[in-house]
C-alpha cells in the first residue's frame, strides 16, 4: 500500500473541487480544529462530506475504506459509496413514461349528398325486385366515425348489345354470351353478384352497326325483362344519336327509373334530362374532369330542365391507374368536399367507369414491352388488381357505383366497401405476423 | 409549416442577395423554401453567422422552426425519408415523401429464399413517365427467437445496402442486431407498452429511429411524446388489423392521427405513420386470396396517409399496380407533366425513317418514346403541344388538330430531314387522317393505338408498299 502524504491527499480533495472546508482547517498531521462551535450541524455534513471524498479517495488508492464502517453502517454505507445504484436510479428517473390522453379532431359538416334511388318495384311503378340507393353521405367515404354512411357504393357489372373487343382475363368470363345481353345480364347478377346491370347499346353507333333507336330498346325491354335488378342504360358516345336514343329508352322504360347515361355539355343534355323527368328516371352528367364544367352541366340538368335533385347521379371521369388516376382522385375528392362544405351544385353521388382500368396496358398485356422493366407478372392477377386499385382508391375519394367487369376484381372490391363501411362485425383473430412463418 | 407567408421567412433571413442558395434572391429563396423546394440550410451565409453569432442562431433555430413540416420527416438508412408531409389532401399542396415499400425476410428462411427476395428488392424497377419505379428496403423480421441468428440474418441482408428495418419485440434480439448494423441507421420495431424502456434505452444507445406501437392510441401517444421529448425519431404503428371489424378499425385510428395530428396540431402524434399489409397473411385462406388482400391494404393507405409499410408479396403483378399508385397519389399537382414539344431523333434516324406524332403528355411521350427505343426501330418523333393532354383528350378537345401539326412540322423542318411524305399518327387519332392529309398535303397512316405494339406495325408498314416518295 502507497503511503501518501496530507498534500497528496489535498490534491485529490482538489479534485472533488473542495478547495476549502468553510470553517474547517486542517492542520499538520490529521489534525483538525474548528474555529467556531457555532452551527455544528452544518460543520458535521461538511466534515461529512470531507470524510467521503477522502474516503473515495483512499478506495482509489485501492485502501478497504469501506471495511472500517462495515459494521456500523452495514448497507447504507455501502448504498452511499458505490456509484452503480445511483447511476440507475438517474437512467429510471429520465424514461418515465409521460402519459398523455388522445383527443380525436373533431370534423363537421354542413352539406350532404343527394340520396339517389335507382330501381323502381311494383309498388313504385316499376318491376323491380330490389332498388338500390346512392349518396346520402353527410361526411367523406367510410368515415363512420364522423357520421353514418347510410349507403355503401354499389356494383353495376357491364353487359354489351353485341360482342366488344376484351382483354382475354375478362373475356374468358363472358364469352358464352356475348352474343345475348339478357343472358350476358342474367350472368352478372346470379353469378358475378352484380347489383345493378348497365347495358351499353353501342350497336347504336353509326361506326358500329347504327341499329336503328326502335330496334336497339328492344334489347332494354330484354334485359329488364331478364333480371330483377336496377338497370342502367347507356348509348354508344355519339354524340348525335344519344340524346334520341335515350329519350325513346326513357319511353319503353317508363316506371322502372333507369339511370340515363349520359347527358354531356356537347350533347343535347336538354332532352336527356327531359326525357328523365317525364318519364322518372335518372341522369347520369357525365364531364371531363373538370370541376367546374360539371357544376355547369349539374345546374343547367337542376335549374334549366328542372330535374329533381333525387335524380342527378355524376361522372367525372374515370382514368385509369397509371394514367392519370391522380387527376381522377383528386377531381373527385374536391367534388365531394365541395359538398360536404355545402355546394350544393355538386352534392351528388358519383358514378365511375373502372372498367376504364382495362385500357391500360399494364392490365393487359402480357408482358412489358420495354427490356429495362422487371417482370409484370401474371396478367390474370395483374388485371384484376388494376382495377380493383383504379376502383378502391376513387371510392376513397367519393364514389358511390362502380361500372366494372372482372368478377375478381367486384368480389373483392364489395369485401372491402363492406368492411371499410363497417358491415362486417366479425372480429378475426389473427396471429401475429412479426414471428409468423408463412409461404 | 407554420410560415404561411414568404415574408414571415424573408424577414430572417441576411437579405443580402448574395445568391449563394442558388436563387437570385432572399425573396425568391424565402419562396421556395415556403413551397418546400428549398430548405434554410441552403442559406450558407446565415449557418456560418449562426455557428459564431448567438443572435443568428436564434434566427436560424426560428426559421427551421417556421419552416418544419406538419408532419415530422424521419430518415432511415442514409437518406430514405418518410412523413414530412403538409396537407390532408393531395390538391392543397402536394404528398411529399412517397409512402416506403419495405418487403420481409425471415431468420427461419432459408439463405437461398432469403438472397432471392433481396434481390428482388434491389432489382426490382418499373419505367413510368420517364422514370424508374423501385422498391424501398427489406424488413428482417426475427421468428427464431435467437438473438445470434437474427444478428447474422441481419448482418447479411445489410450487404444489399438497402434501408432496413429490425423487426422483434425482444430486446436482447434487438441489442445483437443493433451492433451489427447501428451505422446503417435502421428503424427498428418495436416499441409496445410492454417493452419500451428497454427499446427506450436502444434507441438512445444506438441513435436510431424507432417504431411505437400500440392499438390503444392514448397509450400510443404517451409512447410517441416520451421517445420524441427526448428527440428519438418516431414512427407510429397504430396496429394494422387485417379483415373485418379490426380493419376498419385500422383504417380509422389512421385517419384520426392524422387528421389530429393536422388540424387539431397535436405535436405528440404528428409523426410518420405505419401500415403493415403483411399481417394479411395471418388470416385463414389460400395464398392467391392472402396476396390480393394485401394488396387492398397497401392501396387504402397508399391514399390515406400510410407513410412506410411492410409488405409480403414480391410477386411482380402485386407490385406493380403498388408502386404505380404510390406514384399518382405522390405526383405533384402543381406542376404540370409535361414534356418540351419539338422533334426527337430515337435510334438515330436516317432520310428513309418513319415520322411519327405524339403529344406532349409527359405519360405519353414517355411510352412512345421508349417503346420506341425498346423496339429498335429508329424514328422521328414529333411532340405536339396539347398543353399536357393525351391523345384521345386532345383530339376530342381540339388541341392536337391538323393546323398545330402543320406549325410544328415547319418549326421542326422535319420536311427537310426526309426524302419521303408520310407521317404516322396514333390510332386514337384515326379520325384526323382525313383532315391532316388535306392540311400538310403528306400521306398519313394510322398507327397502333397503343405505342407497345409500334414494333409489329412497323414491320408490316414500314416502309409503305406503295412506297410513293420513298427513295433509296
Amino acid at each position: 500500500m502507497p503511503k501518501i502524504t496530507l498534500e497528496d491527499l489535498l490534491k485529490l480533495l482538489s479534485k472533488y473541487e473542495i478547495k476549502e472546508l468553510e470553517g474547517v482547517k486542517i492542520e499538520g498531521d490529521i489534525e483538525i480544529e474548528f474555529e467556531s462551535t457555532q452551527n455544528m450541524q452544518a460543520i458535521g455534513m461538511e466534515l461529512g462530506m470531507a470524510a467521503y471524498h477522502l474516503a473515495r479517495a483512499a478506495m482509489m488508492l485501492g485502501f478497504p475504506v469501506q471495511q472500517l464502517f462495515a459494521q456500523e453502517y452495514g448497507q447504507l454505507y455501502q448504498s452511499q459509496l458505490q456509484p452503480q445504484p445511483q447511476l440507475k436510479q438517474k437512467v429510471e428517473e429520465v424514461i418515465k413514461l409521460i402519459e398523455k390522453k388522445f383527443e380525436p379532431y373533431r370534423e363537421e359538416w354542413s352539406g350532404y349528398v343527394e340520396e339517389v334511388q335507382l330501381g323502381a318495384t311494383q309498388k313504385e311503378g316499376g318491376t323491380r325486385k330490389y332498388t338500390i340507393k346512392l349518396g346520402g353521405e353527410k361526411s367523406l367515404p367510410f368515415y363512420i366515425f364522423d357520421a353514418p354512411q347510410p349507403n355503401l357504393p354499389s356494383v353495376s357489372i357491364d353487359v354489351f348489345d353485341r360482342p366488344v373487343p376484351l382483354p382475354k382475363t375478362v373475356r374468358v368470363y363472358y364469352e358464352d354470351v356475348m352474343e345475348h345481353p339478357d343472358e350476358w345480364a342474367k350472368k352478372v347478377v346470379k353469378e358475378f353478384k352484380a347489383d345493378a346491370v348497365t347495358i351499353h347499346l353501342i350497336s347504336t353507333d353509326p361506326l358500329l352497326d347504327d341499329t336503328p333507336v326502335h330496334e336497339a330498346v328492344k334489347t332494354v325491354e330484354d334485359v329488364l325483362q331478364a333480371v330483377k335488378c336496377p338497370v342502367i342504360v347507356g348509348g354508344s358516345g355519339n354524340k348525335e344519336k344519344d340524346p334520341v336514343l335515350l329519350e325513346k329508352v326513357a319511353e319503353v322504360a317508363e316506371g322502372e327509373r333507369v339511370l340515363l347515361a349520359s347527358a354531356t355539355l356537347d350533347t343535347d343534355w336538354e332532352r336527356v334530362g327531359k326525357a328523365a323527368k317525364e318519364h322518372g328516371h335518372c341522369v347520369l352528367a357525365w364531364t371531363q374532369m373538370d370541376i367546374n364544367s360539371q357544376r355547369t352541366l349539374n345546374r343547367y340538368l337542376l335549374k334549366r330542365v328542372g330535374l329533381p335533385r333525387d335524380s342527378l347521379v355524376m361522372d367525372p371521369t374515370t382514368a385509369a391507374l397509371g394514367y392519370g388516376l391522380d387527376y381522377a382522385y383528386s377531381n373527385m375528392e374536391r367534388a365531394r368536399l365541395a359538398a360536404l362544405k355545402g355546394d350544393e351544385d355538386l352534392a351528388f353521388p358519383v358514378s365511375s367507369g373502372t372498367t376504364n382500368a382495362w385500357g391500360a396496358r399494364e392490365a393487359w398485356m402480357k408482358e412489358s414491352p420495354l427490356e429495362g422493366d422487371y417482370s409484370w407478372g401474371m396478367r390474370e392477377h395483374r388485371g384484376p388488381l388494376w382495377e380493383i386499385l383504379t376502383g378502391l382508391t376513387l371510392s376513397l375519394a367519393a364514389v358511390d357505383i362502380f361500372m366494372m367487369m372482372h368478377p375478381v376484381s367486384v368480389a373483392t372490391l364489395k369485401e372491402l366497401m363492406q368492411t371499410l363501411g363497417g358491415r362486417k362485425d366479425v372480429e378475426v383473430e389473427c396471429e401475429d405476423w412479426i414471428t409468423a412463418e408463412f409461404s | 409549416m407554420k410560415a404561411k407567408s414568404p415574408l414571415e421567412i424573408y424577414k430572417l433571413l441576411p437579405r443580402t442577395n448574395c445568391g449563394e442558395c442558388g436563387f437570385d434572391t432572399c425573396m425568391s429563396f424565402a419562396a421556395n423554401v415556403l413551397d418546400r423546394k428549398a430548405k434554410v440550410e441552403d442559406c450558407k451565409p446565415l449557418v456560418e453567422e449562426a455557428k459564431k453569432n448567438k443572435k443568428a442562431a436564434e434566427k436560424l433555430e426560428k426559421l427551421k422552426e417556421i419552416t418544419s413540416p406538419e408532419i415530422d420527416e424521419v430518415v432511415i438508412g442514409k437518406n430514405l425519408k418518410i412523413g414530412g408531409e403538409e396537407v390532408l389532401y393531395r390538391h392543397e399542396l402536394t404528398f411529399f415523401n412517397p409512402t416506403a415499400f419495405f418487403f420481409d425476410v425471415s431468420d427461419t428462411m432459408d439463405e437461398k429464399t432469403i438472397d432471392e427476395r433481396c434481390s428482388r428488392v434491389v432489382e426490382y424497377k418499373k419505367f413510368y413517365v420517364g422514370k424508374y419505379l423501385t422498391l424501398d428496403g427489406i424488413a428482417v423480421r426475427c421468428s427464431s427467437n435467437n438473438p445470434d441468428r437474427f444478428a447474422e440474418v441481419v448482418k447479411k441482408v445489410a450487404g444489399y445496402g438497402k434501408p432496413m428495418i429490425l423487426v422483434t419485440l425482444d430486446s436482447e434480439c434487438m441489442e445483437k442486431a443493433l451492433k451489427e448494423v447501428a451505422e446503417e441507421n435502421p428503424l427498428i420495431y418495436a416499441a409496445t407498452p410492454d417493452n419500451w424502456e428497454e427499446f427506450f434505452k436502444l434507441a438512445e444507445k444506438y441513435k436510431v429511429p424507432v417504431v411505437v406501437k400500440s392499438k390503444d392510441l392514448d397509450m400510443l401517444k404517451s409512447l410517441a411524446s416520451t421517445f420524441k421529448s427526448h428527440k428519438i425519431p418516431v414512427v407510429l404503428d397504430p396496429v394494422t388489423e387485417p379483415a373485418g371489424k379490426g380493419l376498419q378499425k385500422t383504417f380509422e385510428r389512421v385517419i384520426q392521427i392524422r387528421r389530429t395530428a393536422i388540424l387539431g396540431q397535436d405535436r405528440d402524434i404528428n409523426c410518420p405513420i405505419m401500415v403493415t399489409p403483411i399481417a394479411a397473411w395471418t388470416i385463414e385462406g389460400d395464398d392467391v386470396g392472402k396476396m390480393y388482400w394485401e394488396t387492398v391494404i397497401a392501396g387504402v393507405f397508399t391514399v390515406k396517409y400510410g407513410d412506410i409499410m411492410i409488405l409480403h408479396s414480391l410477386e411482380p403483378h402485386t407490385i406493380m399496380p403498388l408502386v404505380t399508385l404510390r406514384a399518382n397519389i405522390y405526383t405533384d399537382p402543381r406542376t404540370p407533366v409535361q414534356v418540351e414539344p419539338g422533334l426527337r431523333a430515337i435510334n438515330n434516324p436516317d432520310r428513309n425513317s418513319p415520322v411519327l406524332i405524339t403529344t406532349n403528355f409527359a405519360l405519353t411521350y414517355y411510352t412512345v418514346e421508349s417503346d420506341l427505343q425498346s423496339s429498335g426501330a429508329s424514328g422521328w418523333l414529333l411532340v405536339l403541344d396539347t398543353g399536357g393532354l393525351g391523345v384521345e383528350v386532345s383530339v376530342a378537345g381540339g388541341q392536337f388538330e391538323p393546323g398545330k401539326v402543320k406549325q410544328l412540322m415547319e418549326e421542326t423542318k422535319v420536311a427537310e430531314k426526309v426524302d419521303h411524305r408520310y407521317l404516322v399518327i396514333p390510332g386514337l387519332a384515326a379520325r384526323l387522317q382525313g383532315a391532316l392529309e388535306d392540311e400538310l398535303g403528306w400521306k398519313v397512316l394510322v398507327g397502333p393505338t397503343d405505342s407497345g405494339r409500334l414494333k409489329a406495325w412497323l414491320e408490316q408498314n414500314w416502309p409503305p408498299k406503295d412506297g410513293v416518295k420513298v427513295k433509296g
